[in-house]
């Protein structure tokens, strides 16, 4: 029995194991890019035939990343993690906190680098004296049998990287579930004027979920590049809670809104069919109001004194633009009609004042809305993996020894060190300590 | 003087010191490392002003952005990484026969650009982003790094087909002037390392990008997919190293195949699939 656990223990905590999920994961994912995802049954029973058809549905090919085989590899990934996790970990543990003035003498000496020099002082005095320099290591001491031992490291710490990488990927791991399970994505249209009560989920019944708040659009603007391709959407919100405005943005692709954990995305447009949205100032009093309304319909600015309406239209010209003719009344005079395109500026002239007009067509915003409460424990882990990553690549847990053994006239020093990785660097830390030592007149060392 | 032109001089001047570079590869004319080193450093300054330039005058026709929004613009910074990265690894490891293995993909890089349209066009409003940039640098960091590490399994191949038995078939030969076996694995094994942090910034970076963009910080686009699937197998390349010890033939074919999987996210998926990436095309 004992036997059998430790077996299967040893399979999940096996690197061949994790070269074969790996393997099998680039495999497997690359299936998903070939065959269209999310598409309707008919489409593949067309492009693939009705037999192949059916075996994707089987192994639930048209959402092969959510299949329960793939999720299911997913799920061997991570106990993989987890179990090498902690089967390494006590050995990473033992290296990190380990007792350097502990190590068995004989393997200090014959470290990769060492050096053996002399010195006229004895060992006690020696030891002193390196204590004494300043340099990056800070040295330890320990009497071992009757000679010194003197021993300084530089990032035991360092060990833990690799930890922290694949600690990191069960963190992203966690946040992706708690996302799926208590977060949502929908979006909504809202009218330029509008506002909306409840957003509409990216399912199959494009189910409603009622929000408690309401999100208003002020306006939406879809400015164009001179070449006509569009340069940016953007809609002004208001969230409107317990009948209070509560905050207002502007949002455009790539700066969201977000409220009580949701989050607001400009996404997409839709024109209205014929409806307008009318700015109209009195240039004397400064007064403004905007309408919206439609061709026909007449609309009225009571405190103005003013009627008007649309009564034809013309286009399009040029990018999608139309003119709009407009039957413009006040009270004491006959009404004035004119050819107004739309998004320009006009000045109508009338005997009780100037007003500047303008129109143009409405739109619905379109809002990507989403939750995800598990977003930051992505962002972390995304930040300890790239962390870990530096520190298991670049970093290194370097030690050095230094061993003082009385002789007749004087001492012998010991200096021996090792490092993990980057032989290299290691070298050149050990040759500048190396050096320090030498050129340090009051220790009179002589090399070997 | 404009971006064009001055990108024009550098894809010849970095076709001058491919040809340079193999050469002192082929004929062993290490007289002209200085030369190959020059052009390839006036190469790498024509493509550093041309990138420069092309900025500038994004700003004078309005439409001002760095150069990193489409295919174009992305091959020319792909080889300006490519070339910087061999420069840095020339200094740092004193050799210039990987120049050879490594300049070329610099000059091809180019080449490909110059079948682009060259027109400076404006950005559509899901690439307003400072993300941009940040995913743009990182990945191509990570993409010249791959480039090279590849060119340094070639050269592994290359290198362990002139041995027989740990001994050099033939100590006049062409491939016995090459590093030995021990450094160029080395030089696969860093470069596969540093390449693996940049690829895993510039996936962690397209993923935040998407998320202040859609609300989605991965979607299973086939770019994403396909940058995933290069990430485990160089992930699966690591491993192989640390754990089980995998060295030479090995990994220098696993830099090669993980370079057709860079090769891949890059370029086949925008011709071969389609995807929220598409910009990339054309
Ligand atoms: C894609 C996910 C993974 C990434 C990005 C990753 C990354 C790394 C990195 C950066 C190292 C550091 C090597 C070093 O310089 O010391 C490492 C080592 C290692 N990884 Fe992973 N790893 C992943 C998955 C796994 C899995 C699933 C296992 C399961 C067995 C695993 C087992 C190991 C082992 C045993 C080491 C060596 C640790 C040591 O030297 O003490 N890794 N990994």
């Amino acid at each position: 029995m004992q036997k059998n656990k430790n077996e299967v223990w040893a399979f999940f905590a096996s690197v061949k194991l994790a070269l074969f999920t790996f393997f099998i994961l680039a495999a497997a994912s690359v299936i998903g890019t070939v065959i269209p995802q999310g598409k309707e049954m008919q489409f593949y029973i067309e492009v693939f035939g009705p037999g192949t058809a059916k075996l994707f549905q089987l192994l639930n090919v048209p959402d092969m990343y959510n299949s329960w085989w793939f999720v299911s590899l997913l799920v061997l990934f991570s106990i993989n993690l987890i179990v090498c996790t902690i089967d390494r970990f006590p050995n990473i543990w033992r290296l990190v906190t380990m007792d350097n003035l502990a190590l068995d003498i004989g393997r200090i000496l014959k470290m990769p680098r060492h050096q053996t020099f002399h010195s006229d002082l004895p060992a006690a005095e020696v030891a002193l004296a390196v204590e004494g320099m300043s340099t990056a290591w800070k040295f330890d001491k320990a009497d071992r049998d009757g000679a010194i031992l003197l021993a300084a490291q530089k990032g035991p710490w360092t060990r833990l990287g690799v930890i922290a990488v694949h600690l990191s990927i069960l963190v992203i791991f966690i946040g992706a579930i708690i996302g799926s399970l208590l977060g949502f994505k929908g979006s909504v249209m809202i009218r330029e004027g509008g506002s909306a009560k409840q957003i509409y989920l990216y399912d199959a019944g494009n189910t409603p979920v009622p929000l408690d708040f309401e999100v208003r659009c002020d306006r939406f603007e879809l400015q164009r590049y001179d070449t006509g391709t569009p340069k940016a959407y953007i809609s002004d919100l208001v969230v409107i809670d317990g009948g209070q405005e509560i905050l207002k943005k502007t949002i455009t692709v790539n700066d969201p809104l977000k409220y009580k954990g949701l989050t607001f995305y400009q996404s997409s447009y839709q024109p209205l069919d014929d409806a307008y949205a009318i700015e109209i100032e009195n240039q004397t009093t400064a007064a403004s109001k905007k309408f919206y309304m439609g061709r026909g319909s007449a609309v009225e600015w009571k405190e103005e004194g003013l009627k008007f309406r649309i009564t034809d239209r013309m286009g399009p010209y040029g990018m999608g633009v139309y003119r709009h003719k407009l039957l413009f009344n006040d009270n004491s005079q006959k009404p004035v009609e004119f050819w107004a395109e739309e998004g320009k500026m006009y000045i109508v002239e009338r005997p009780e004042a100037d007003y500047i007009f303008s129109l143009r067509p409405l739109f619905f915003t379109g809002l990507q809305v989403a939750k995800d409460p598990g977003v930051w424990w992505v962002y972390i882990g995304c930040g300890m993996m790239l962390l870990g990553l530096y520190v298991a690549f670049f970093l290194s847990h370097r030690k050095v020894w230094i061993y003082l053994a009385e002789e007749e006239s004087g001492s012998r020093l010991h200096l021996s060190g090792t490092s993990n990785k980057n032989k290299i660097g290691f070298d050149n830390d050990f040759s500048a300590l190396m050096e320090l030592l030498e050129r340090n007149d009051s220790l009179k060392l002589k090399r070997e | 003087m404009n971006s064009s032109q001055l990108l024009g001089f550098a894809t010849f001047a970095y076709l001058a010191a491919s040809i340079l570079y193999i050469g002192i590869f082929v004929f062993r004319a290490k007289k002209l490392g200085v030369a190959a080193a020059l052009l390839l450093t006036l190469g790498f300054l024509f493509n550093t002003g041309g990138i420069i330039l092309r900025w500038v005058e994004s700003y004078q026709q309005g439409i001002g952005h760095a150069p990193m929004s489409n295919m174009y613009e992305s091959l020319i910074f792909f080889a300006w990484c490519i070339a910087i990265f061999y420069l840095f690894l020339e200094f740092k490891f004193k050799n210039r026969l990987i120049g050879a293995f490594a300049v070329p993909f610099a000059f091809l890089s180019m080449a490909l650009a110059s079948l682009k349209d060259p027109d400076i066009t404006p950005l559509v409003p899901a690439l307003q982003s400072n993300w941009l940039i940040a995913h743009v640098v990182t990945c191509f960091v990570g993409y010249a790094a791959f480039a090279v590490a590849a060119g340094m399994g070639i050269m592994y191949l290359v290198r362990s087909a002139s041995l027989e038995g740990g001994k050099e078939k033939n100590p006049a030969g062409l491939l016995a002037t090459l590093p030995g076996l021990k450094m160029i694995d080395d030089i696969t094994h860093k470069t596969i390392v540093f390449g693996f942090l940049w690829l895993s910034g510039g996936i962690i970076t397209g993923a935040i990008w998407a998320n202040s963009a859609w609300g989605t910080y991965w979607s299973w686009d086939p770019k994403e997919t396909w940058s995933l699937i290069t990430w485990f197998v160089y992930a699966g390349a690591l491993h192989a190293r640390f754990t089980k010890g995998w060295g030479g033939k090995r990994i220098a074919w696993l830099a090669i195949i993980g370079f057709v999987a860079v090769m891949f996210t890059y370029y086949g998926v925008n011709y071969l699939l389609s995807g929220l990436h598409s910009y990339g095309g054309g």
